[in-house]
C-alpha cells in the first residue's frame, strides 16, 4: 500500500478563496475572477472564480462536459474569456495571446496528445526550451559563438529535464514513435522546459494503469517540491485527485458547485449528487 | 500535405547534400573545360542552378513550414527584373561582371524579401488551401505588374512608368525593362560557377536555420501549431520568416536565371513555372533538400535529353514523371532502395 502524501494544511485566502498555508505570504500565483465564456447561447463557463497558492497542487474535477477543459483553455487564452478576467502572479493577463501566457509562466499538456510527432523527443523539449536558451535567427543561420553556447545548454537542459521521468535514453527517438504514456510524459516535461509558474495538466493519467499511475503522483509531488510551481490537474482518477490535490474544485455544467480540501469535498452533498444523482425522495 | 514525414536526419543529409553539389560542380565543370558536353547542354548550367535554387527555397516553405505556397515564381521574377535593371544600371560603373552578377542576385533577393514580407503579412493569417490560392493569385499579380512596367535609365535617374513606355529618355538612354516585351539587350553574365555558389549558399543557409532554434520553431509550427503556441512560440513570425527567406533566395535564382538570356518577358515567370517548381519539390521529398536538387537538374535536363522524340516529347516527360511518381510512393520499391543503399536502413532504424 502506497504511503500517503504530505499534504500542507488548507487555509482561508482573504475573502472567498482557500490556499495552502505555507503559501500564504506570497502573491497568489492564478486568480480567476469571474471568468466566464459563452459559445452562441451557451454558457459554457460561468463566474469561476478560483485562487492557486504559490506551490499547492490543485485539482479541477466535475463529470464529463462541465467546462474542465474550457476553464484550462480559457487560462490559456486558447479562448478569449466573454466575461471576467485572471490574473497570473498578480498581473493581468486580459488580451494576452497563448504564446504571451506562456511566456507569462502558465504552462500544459492536453488532454488529446498533442506532441510533435515528426520530431525527435530531445528536439521537443528544445522547443519547450525555446524562450530559455534564446539566439536569433542570423545568429543561428551563422552559427556565431553565441549559437553554440546556447545550443549546448538547450542539449544539456532537454536531457536533464527528461532525466525527471527517466527518459535521457529516448532523446534520439522519434516523439511520435513512443508508447502511450512515454509521449504523456514527454508532454509534461516539454511543458516544464518553458520553465512556468503555473503547470496546468489536462487528465495526465488518461490511459495509464494503477501503478504507472502511482508513479505519477509521485513524480508530480517531485515537480512540484523540486520546481516550486503550482500544478492545476484534470483528473478523473479519483484516487490520483484526492491522493495529491489540496485544494480542488469541481464544476458542473459549467459551474462551481463545490470548493475544498479532499475531505470537504467528498463529503458535499452537491457533489456527490453531480456525479451520482440525487437521492430519491421517500 | 503537412503530415508527410519529413526525415531531416540533418546533420548527415546535410554533408551528403554539400558533396554531392560540389561533386557535380567539379564534373560538369571538368566536361564542359573538355568540351565534351554540347553547347545546349553548357546553356542548361545556369538553368538548372536558378531551378535547383528555386526548389530548395520553395521546399523551405513546402517541406519545412508546411504550407503550400503557389506563387513562387513570382518572386523569381521580382528577383528577375530587379536584378537585371541593378547589372545594367552598374554596367558603366562596375567593371567585373562576376561582382555586378552578385550585386544583381544581392539586389533580386532584397526585392523579392520585401515583397515576400509584404504578401507574407496578409497570405500568413490563412491556412492550408486557402493560402495556396491566395499566394497563386500574388504570383499571377506580380507577373501583370511586370508586364505593364517600363523601367528606362538615363544621366537623370530611373523612369519608372506604368502602362506606357517612357517618352522623353535622353539620348545615350536606356529602356531596362520594356512592358510586354520584358528586358532586352542585356549583357550575359551569369556563369555556371555563379549559380553554383548561389546553390552553396542557400543550402548553407537553410540547413542552418533548420538546425537551429528558429528550425526548430518553424518545424514545430508545421507539425502541431496548437502546442507550438502554447510553448510560447510566436507562430505569424517564424513563418514569415521562413517564407521571406524562401522569396529572397527565389529573387536571387530570379536575378541568376534571367542573366542567363539576353531577352527575358514577365510571362515567363507564370502560373506554370509555380508549379514546376512545386513539381520539383514534391519529385524530391519533401523536407529533402538533397531530393530536390536532384529532382530540379534532371528535370529541368530532362526535355532537352528527350529532343530526339521531337513531337512527343512533353508526352514523354510526363509519362517519366508519372513512373518515377510511382515508384518512389511504392512501399516494395523503397524496401529495396533501403536494401541497396545500406545508409537509408540505417536511418530507418533510428528514426
Amino acid at each position: 500500500m502506497p504511503e500517503a502524501f504530505e499534504k500542507g494544511k488548507m487555509v482561508e485566502f482573504p475573502s472567498r478563496a482557500i490556499i495552502p498555508e505555507r503559501d500564504l505570504d506570497k502573491t497568489p500565483v492564478l486568480e480567476c475572477r469571474h471568468l466566464g465564456i459563452d459559445f452562441g447561447g451557451l454558457r459554457a463557463v460561468d463566474d469561476f472564480n478560483l485562487t492557486i497558492g504559490r506551490t499547492e497542487i490543485a485539482g479541477l474535477i466535475g463529470p464529463n462536459g462541465a467546462g474542465k477543459t474550457t476553464v484550462f483553455n480559457l487560462l490559456t487564452k486558447v479562448y478569449q474569456p466573454t466575461r471576467g478576467t485572471t490574473l497570473l502572479d498578480g498581473m493581468d493577463t486580459s488580451g494576452k495571446t497563448t504564446e504571451q501566457i506562456n511566456r507569462m509562466g502558465i504552462a500544459r499538456t492536453f488532454q488529446n496528445i498533442r506532441l510533435f510527432n515528426n520530431l525527435s523527443v530531445e528536439d521537443n523539449v528544445k522547443i519547450g526550451l525555446h524562450n530559455q536558451e534564446p539566439y536569433s535567427t542570423f545568429e543561428g543561420i551563422f552559427r556565431l559563438p553565441k549559437y553554440w553556447r546556447q545550443e549546448r545548454a538547450a542539449h544539456e537542459r532537454a536531457l536533464e529535464l527528461l532525466s525527471i521521468f527517466d527518459m535521457q535514453d529516448m532523446a534520439n527517438m522519434q516523439a511520435g514513435s513512443l508508447p502511450y504514456g512515454a509521449q504523456r510524459r514527454l508532454e509534461i516535461v516539454r511543458a516544464l522546459a518553458t520553465n512556468p509558474s503555473l503547470l496546468l495538466l489536462d487528465e495526465p493519467a488518461a490511459g495509464m494503469n494503477p501503478s504507472e499511475t502511482y508513479e505519477l503522483m509521485e513524480n508530480i509531488v517531485k515537480i512540484r517540491d523540486t520546481f516550486q510551481i503550482a500544478v492545476m490537474l484534470i483528473e478523473h482518477d479519483m484516487k490520483l485527485v484526492m491522493g495529491i490535490c489540496e485544494g480542488i474544485c469541481v464544476l458542473n455544467f459549467g459551474k462551481v458547485i463545490a470548493k475544498g480540501t479532499a475531505e470537504e469535498i467528498q463529503a458535499n452533498p452537491a457533489v456527490i449528487e453531480a456525479y451520482l444523482g440525487k437521492k430519491k425522495e421517500g | 500535405m503537412k503530415n508527410v514525414m519529413v526525415r531531416m536526419k540533418t546533420s548527415r543529409q546535410q554533408w551528403i547534400t554539400y558533396a554531392f553539389v560540389i561533386a557535380a560542380y567539379i564534373v560538369l565543370q571538368i566536361l564542359s573545360g573538355q568540351k565534351v558536353l554540347s553547347s545546349t547542354a553548357r546553356g542548361m548550367l545556369v538553368p538548372i542552378c536558378a531551378y535547383v535554387v528555386m526548389a530548395v527555397s520553395l521546399n523551405l516553405t513546402v517541406g519545412v513550414m508546411g504550407e503550400l505556397s503557389l506563387g513562387h515564381a513570382g518572386f523569381m521574377s521580382v528577383g528577375a527584373f530587379m536584378g537585371t535593371t541593378a547589372a545594367v544600371s552598374l554596367q558603366g560603373v562596375i567593371a567585373s561582371a562576376p561582382l555586378r552578377l552578385a550585386i544583381a542576385m544581392a539586389v533580386g533577393a532584397v526585392f523579392a524579401a520585401v515583397i515576400g514580407f509584404l504578401i507574407g503579412i496578409p497570405v500568413l493569417r490563412l491556412r492550408g488551401d486557402y493560402l495556396a490560392i491566395v499566394t497563386l493569385a500574388f504570383g499571377e499579380i506580380i507577373k501583370s505588374i511586370f508586364t505593364n512596367l517600363y523601367i528606362g535609365i538615363d544621366s537623370r535617374g530611373y523612369h519608372i512608368r506604368f502602362l506606357q513606355a517612357p517618352e522623353n529618355l535622353e539620348e545615350g538612354g536606356k529602356l531596362i525593362i520594356g512592358g510586354p516585351m520584358g528586358i532586352g539587350g542585356v549583357q550575359k553574365i551569369a556563369t555556371f560557377t555563379g549559380g553554383f555558389i548561389l546553390v552553396m549558399i542557400c543550402l548553407i543557409v537553410i540547413f542552418h536555420l533548420v538546425n537551429s532554434r528558429t528550425g526548430r520553431a518553424i518545424l514545430a509550427i508545421r507539425d502541431n501549431r496548437i502546442a507550438a503556441e502554447s510553448v510560447g512560440i510566436p507562430v505569424t513570425r517564424y513563418k514569415m520568416t521562413a517564407f521571406v527567406l524562401s522569396a529572397s533566395m527565389a529573387g536571387a535564382a530570379g536575378a541568376l536565371f534571367a542573366l542567363n538570356f539576353s531577352t527575358i518577358a514577365a510571362n515567363k515567370f507564370d502560373f506554370n513555372t509555380s508549379i514546376l517548381v512545386l513539381v520539383l519539390v514534391v519529385f524530391g521529398g519533401l523536407g529533402n533538400m538533397l531530393g530536390s536538387v536532384i529532382a530540379a537538374a534532371l528535370l529541368t535536363a530532362l526535355p532537352e535529353a528527350l529532343r530526339s522524340f521531337a513531337d512527343y516529347r512533353m508526352l514523354i516527360y510526363a509519362i517519366v514523371l508519372i513512373l518515377v511518381m510511382l515508384a518512389t510512393n511504392n512501399d516494395d520499391f523503397k524496401a529495396l532502395l533501403r536494401r541497396v543503399i545500406p545508409g537509408r536502413k540505417e536511418e530507418r532504424e533510428d528514426a
